[in-house]
Order: structure tokens, then C-alpha cells, then sequence
């Protein structure tokens, strides 16, 4: 694998003026194989955009994403137009105004759109104080109407929350957790793939029965009997807490798939020439674990942890969803789908169903990137 | 092969002893105890029991003996068919999930014969036609397929059919047959409502089988021998369907044991949407309510049905092929 001439001749890399691919290294060629698949490309900068968004979340939400408005509960989207009161088109998008009534037969709040008054919207405007990054203190908004009046693109949530902040704000939770959970099964993985591929025996026959044992749960029962094992919410055991031990919990079941794949890896490095020369050199286990295999199998590596994330993106989801996984005040995809568990509900405020688009795109991206990634590696695997 | 399925069973049983043991650790990890979640309600009522009684109702549960007694007596009770107490229904853990686990089976079994039938046929089709616009389509739609959580597409295919198609769909059966005795009527209603959860559980497991069934089928028809089918003269179907789609099903066979569990976990968290009378909606309410013998005898009982599925498909993968059966 130390030769970096293409094992698979493929009509793209013909078209490459050949003595220039024979000097590229493994990474250049697999950089280049990845850059020519659309799919992949997208997926990679769907999901650049995706980070820097949730990133800025709390300056590109309108609101605050904890603040509740007593008067637009489960209030439906602003509707946002380009045109203000007399009907004259302008550049400058303007939010309708809607009036909150009592209906006071079914007790519940009636929002009317008032098709007569339209509020201009504003960029970077001043809005509910933040903090960005963690460090960053503002309370410029990107856009919002001029106080008291306020824009809820997404609508608000059954306690008048403005779903769009909230939405952006889960991101930071959902779209974090996969790569978390993959990053610890890339830790709990390596080690007993490598130990039991290269030590083989009895270490290898334990960690073959653990595998089967954690297989032989169905994947969302075992994860929310763990998460349902965490402690309550307390001083000592804060939301934030919680957050890492589910990664934690979502990495436990995971990592088996990436020891198995590294166990078949390292095994057939085992008998390989340049284990056997890294050997008669004097080379001792960990040199050779360390420089002579393990960067070997860093890209299957990489393939594997980015093909899990999406299952684990959707494992936290279903946790939230359930109310064994992300707790308020923290806010996941997940979380906030959780009001959206009666079909009534639904119906009735279907903007609460806009988080779980949220996860298709990231997880539509995610499997984009993985597959790509695949292929770019292995250009023989399925 | 008799000798292959006897050391399979052993296997079997010993994994299920230590299925048994992570299912009641992880069960009595949670703080606290039902009991406490009793008493804290009582009191928020207004009553209040007095010490004497709270020790007799702590001896009566076991509340505070160590836990490898508290497993023992457990797992010594559980083999003779007696799970314990649910403390939040009053009545035994063994009634409550055997009302309930024939459901998930049922339907777990049925998604299983769905998702592959569709697969199969999805898979073959877009292997032989590769690159056409139908091709494409199947690929967006397994996409589609991988990347919707189960629970949001039944969500909104209980949106779609109420608001669009005006039907009151959830649940198995309609309200009149819930409670009636089985008669050819309700069995016909059964099919009427079964389809909905088939199609919702089976869609991830049937989009990533027919990428797989596509894939394996792509590789065996670029063999030689398919291509000596073909000179041969042999009609295209035969080619396809007696050499290289029988060649091109093992994989499919291998990765029986991987979409077993992800159909019966599908299965139980889609049950909460669906309302469907199966594991799923009772064994989560039962972890939130930490009433922990019925938790354990969901989570060792979707386990053991797991294991039983694996190991049909193992003894039908050797059965297929025979070179696994002498490793």
C-alpha cells in the first residue's frame, strides 16, 4: 500500500497524464477521486454551510431561543412578503402583522393575519441579548423588526418560543453529537480492534463474544435503557452533562463496527512484507502498531467513523424524541420534535415538523460525504 | 449441519446468560427506586405513610437488598416463567409483555418479508438498468429512505392519509375491533391497518438492502461465468435470475443478522407514533417510570427474540452455503 500508484486504473485517472498520477501519494490521489464526485462535494461543503450556520445560530435566529411569548403560543409562521401596506413591490422583505384573539368559545388563542399592516424588516438590527461562541457578548441580530413587533419565520412552539432559533440552536446539539459519539468510537474502537487483530487469542475471543453480546440488543431499546440509567437533572448533574454522556451512551453500541473492521485490517497487516521487515529490524508492538498500521488503515478509518455519524445523528434524535435524551434548557432536533409526537398536533401546527427536516438534510449530507469518501478510498468495496 | 446448529444453540445460551445479566445491571442503575417514586406521590396527594409501613413495603420489594441477591432472585423466578411485578399497572410483568411481544414479532417478521421481496426486486431492476432516469429515481428515493428517522416518516404518513386521504389510520385496528373477539372481520381490518407500519418500519431496512442487492448483482454480472451464460446463448432472464441473482442473494443472507435489530428497534420506536399495541410505547413509558421489573423483561425478552433471529439466520446462511458450516 506504500506505492501510490492506483491499484484500479479508472477512466478519469487514464485521462490524467500518467506520470504524474504514479508520483502522487495515496492522500493526493484519494483528494483528487473525492473532488470528481459531485454528490460528495456537496455533501462536503452542504455540510461547511451547515456548521458555520448553527455556529452563528443565536445571531442568525431572530429571537432569544429560550424567550416565550405568552401571546403567540404555537403561533404560526410570520408571513413574509415583498410588497409593504399600499401593495407596491419593494427590495425590502416585510413581515405581516398578525393580531392574537381569544376565541371564546374554545378558549384558545385565534391568530389573524392582519393583511392591512406589514412591518419592514430590518437587518442587523437590535434584538435579544446572545452570547456567540461562548465568548462573543451582542445582541445584533441579522434581521428582526423594529421593537416591540417581532418575526417568527418558523412559527412559535406550544410554549411561544420562536421554533426558528430553536431550530438553529438544536443544530449545535444534534449536529455535534454525531461527531462526538464518532470520535469516541474512534478511541473505544481502535484500541480493541487493534488489540484483539494484532494480540489475537484469548483477547481476541473476549472481544469477540462483547461484540456479539452488544449485537444481540436491539440498537434504540439498549440506547435508552442507558440513557433512561443517567441521573436527574441537579446542580451537580447539568444538562450539558447529560448531553456528553449520551454521545458517550451512542458511542458504547457503536464502536463494534469500527473494531470489527480494524480487527480484519490489522490481522492482514499481520502477515504483510512490511510488518515482517518492521519486525527483523527490531522494530517492538507499539512501533509497529503505531507507525506501521495504524496509519495504514486511517483512511478505512475515516470511512467507517463518517459512515456511522448519520446513525448516530438519528440515534440521538430518537433518544431526544422519546424524552430519554436532551433536556431542557438544552435543545436538540430531536427535543423539539418531541412536541410533535401526536399526529393531532401535527395537523394542526405543522411547522413543528420543520426540525425534523433539519435532520434529513444533515443526514442526507452526511451520507453524501461518507459514500464519497468510500469510494475515494476503496474504489472496489460496495 | 446438526453439529453446526448444536454449537450455535450453546452460543445462544450462553449469550443470553450474560443478555440477562448488562439487561437487569442497566435496569438497576437508575437512583431511586419505584418505591420512592410511590411515596413521593402519595405525599404530593397529601397522605403520608408512616415508617413501619414504608419498611414493609421496602422488605415486600426488596428495595434494599444487594444487588446480586436482588439478581438472583430475579433470574431464579424469571426462568420459571414468573418476571416479577410492574408496579405501575398492579399486575404481572409476564401478562404485559406477552400481550404485547407477539405484535412486535408479527409485524417485525412482516417488514422482514417486505423489505426483502421489495429489494430484490428494486435491486435487480436498477442493477439491470443501470444509468436509466428510473434508476436514478430509485437512488434518490433510497437516499430518501436511508436519511428520514422512522418515526418522522410515520408521522407524516399519518398527516398525509388524514388530511389528504381522510382516513383515521394508527393504531391496528379500527375502534369497533379493539376489543372484539378475533373473527374474519377483524382479521380483514388487522390487514387494512398492518400495511401502514410494514411500509414505515421497512422503508430504511429496504432502501439500504436494495443499494446492497444492486451493488452485489453489479459485481456478479461483471463475472466471467455470467458472461459465459451469455454465450452460451441463454436468454437474458435465465442469465439474470437463475445465475447471477442466486450469487448475488448471499450477502444479502449475511446482513439478515444486522437488519434484524435495526427493524425491531424501528419497530418500537414507530409504535409510539402509530399507537400500536406492541412492545415499543410500553417499554419506553416503563424506563421513564423506572418500573424497573417490566423494563428488564422488555429489553431481555426483544433480545432473546433478536437472538432467535440470528440464529435462523445463521443456520440459513449455512444451509445456502455450505463452506461456513466447516470453518
Amino acid at each position: 500500500m506504500t506505492e501510490a500508484v492506483p491499484t484500479l486504473p479508472r477512466e478519469e485517472l487514464i485521462a490524467e497524464p500518467v506520470s504524474e498520477v504514479g508520483l502522487m501519494s495515496q492522500w493526493r490521489l484519494m483528494a483528487l477521486r473525492f473532488r470528481r464526485n459531485a454528490l460528495a462535494m456537496i455533501g462536503l461543503i452542504g455540510l461547511i454551510i451547515g456548521y458555520t450556520i448553527i455556529a452563528l445560530a443565536p445571531f442568525l435566529g431572530p429571537n432569544d431561543y429560550l424567550r416565550q411569548d405568552s401571546n403567540y403560543v404555537s403561533g404560526p409562521p410570520t408571513p413574509i412578503v415583498f410588497h409593504d401596506q399600499t401593495g407596491k413591490f419593494t427590495l425590502r422583505p416585510h413581515a405581516m402583522a398578525i393580531t392574537t384573539e381569544l376565541d371564546p368559545v374554545a378558549f384558545k388563542f385565534k391568530y389573524v393575519k392582519d393583511e392591512s399592516t406589514y412591518h419592514p424588516i430590518k437587518f442587523f438590527v437590535k434584538g435579544d441579548p446572545y452570547t456567540l461562541l461562548g465568548f462573543i457578548k451582542s445582541d445584533i441580530h441579522l434581521f428582526g423588526l423594529d421593537a416591540p413587533n417581532r418575526v417568527y419565520p418558523f412559527g412559535a412552539d406550544p410554549l411561544g418560543r420562536c421554533m426558528m432559533t430553536r431550530v438553529l440552536m438544536g443544530g449545535q446539539i444534534s449536529m455535534t453529537v454525531g461527531l462526538l459519539g464518532v470520535a469516541m468510537s474512534i478511541i473505544f474502537g481502535s484500541i480493541m480492534g487493534t488489540a484483539s487483530g494484532y494480540y489475537g487469542g484469548m483477547i481476541d475471543d473476549v472481544m469477540q463474544r462483547v461484540i456479539e453480546i452488544i449485537a444481540s440488543f436491539p440498537t434504540v431499546p439498549l440506547w435508552a435503557a442507558l440513557a433512561a440509567a443517567l441521573p436527574k437533572s441537579s446542580s451537580t448533574f447539568t444538562p450539558l452533562h447529560r448531553y456528553f454522556l449520551i454521545t458517550v451512551i451512542l458511542s458504547l453500541v457503536n464502536w463494534t463496527g469500527l473494531a470489527r473492521q480494524l480487527r480484519a485490517k490489522v490481522m492482514s497487516y499481520s502477515n504483510s512484507d512490511f510488518t515482517m521487515a518492521a519486525l527483523a529490524a527490531g522494530a517492538n508492538d507499539r512501533r509497529i502498531i503505531f507507525i506501521h498500521m495504524l496509519p495504514n488503515a486511517a483512511s478505512h478509518i475515516i470511512v467507517v467513523a463518517a459512515l456511522a455519524i448519520p446513525g448516530m445523528i438519528l440515534g440521538e434524535t430518537q433518544l431526544s424524541f422519546l424524552g430519554l435524551g436532551i433536556m431542557p434548557p438544552l435543545v436538540s432536533w430531536g427535543a423539539l420534535l418531541k412536541d410533535a409526537q401526536q399526529v393531532s398536533v401535527v395537523l394542526q401546527q405543522p411547522w413543528l415538523i420543520i426540525p425534523g427536516v433539519a435532520v434529513i438534510i444533515t443526514v442526507l449530507l452526511f451520507s453524501f460525504l461518507g459514500d464519497g469518501l468510500r469510494d475515494a478510498v476503496d474504489p472496489y468495496s460496495i | 449441519m446438526l453439529n453446526y446448529i448444536i454449537r450455535r444453540v450453546g452460543y445462544l445460551f450462553v449469550t443470553l446468560i450474560f443478555v440477562m445479566v448488562i439487561g437487569f445491571v442497566i435496569i438497576e442503575l437508575p437512583p431511586g427506586s419505584y418505591l420512592e417514586f410511590e411515596l413521593q406521590r402519595i405525599r404530593l396527594l397529601g397522605g403520608d405513610l408512616s415508617q413501619a409501613q414504608i419498611k414493609a413495603l421496602e422488605i415486600q420489594y426488596g428495595v434494599n437488598d444487594p444487588i446480586y441477591l436482588k439478581f438472583w432472585k430475579w433470574i431464579s423466578r424469571f426462568v420459571t416463567g414468573d418476571f416479577g411485578e410492574s408496579f405501575e399497572y398492579n399486575m404481572p410483568a409476564r401478562t404485559l409483555v406477552f400481550a404485547r411481544l407477539p405484535f412486535t414479532i408479527i409485524i417485525s417478521v412482516l417488514t422482514l418479508i417486505f423489505s426483502w421481496t421489495v429489494s430484490i426486486v428494486v435491486g435487480v431492476y436498477s442493477a439491470t438498468h443501470r444509468r436509466t432516469a428510473l434508476d436514478y429515481t430509485i437512488t434518490v428515493f433510497q437516499f430518501i429512505g436511508l436519511s428520514v428517522p422512522a418515526f418522522l416518516l410515520a408521522l407524516v404518513v399519518m398527516v398525509f392519509a388524514q388530511r389528504t386521504l381522510g382516513l383515521h389510520v394508527g393504531g391496528l385496528y379500527s375502534d369497533q375491533f379493539v376489543n372484539a373477539p378475533w373473527s374474519w372481520d377483524k382479521f380483514v381490518d388487522l390487514l387494512k391497518h398492518i400495511w401502514i407500519p410494514i411500509v414505515v418500519i421497512g422503508a430504511h431496512n429496504t432502501a439500504w438492502l436494495s443499494r446492497v442487492m444492486r451493488s452485489n448483482l453489479l459485481d456478479v454480472l461483471g463475472m466471467q461465468y455470467v458472461q459465459t451464460a451469455r454465450s452460451k446463448g441463454l436468454l437474458e432472464r435465465r442469465v439474470i435470475w437463475k445465475h447471477a441473482v442466486r450469487n448475488a442473494l448471499h450477502p444479502l443472507v449475511m446482513v439478515l443478522g444486522m437488519s434484524l435489530p435495526a427493524i425491531i428497534s424501528g419497530e418500537t420506536v414507530v409504535a409510539i407514533v402509530l399507537n400500536l399495541p406492541t412492545t415499543g410505547p410500553l417499554y419506553f413509558r416503563a424506563l421513564l417510570q423506572q418500573d424497573m421489573y417490566l423494563a428488564a423483561s422488555f429489553l431481555v425478552f426483544l433480545a432473546i427474540t433478536l437472538l432467535i433471529g440470528n440464529l435462523l439466520a445463521d443456520i440459513l446462511l449455512a444451509w445456502l452455503d455450505p463452506r461456513i458450516r466447516f470453518e
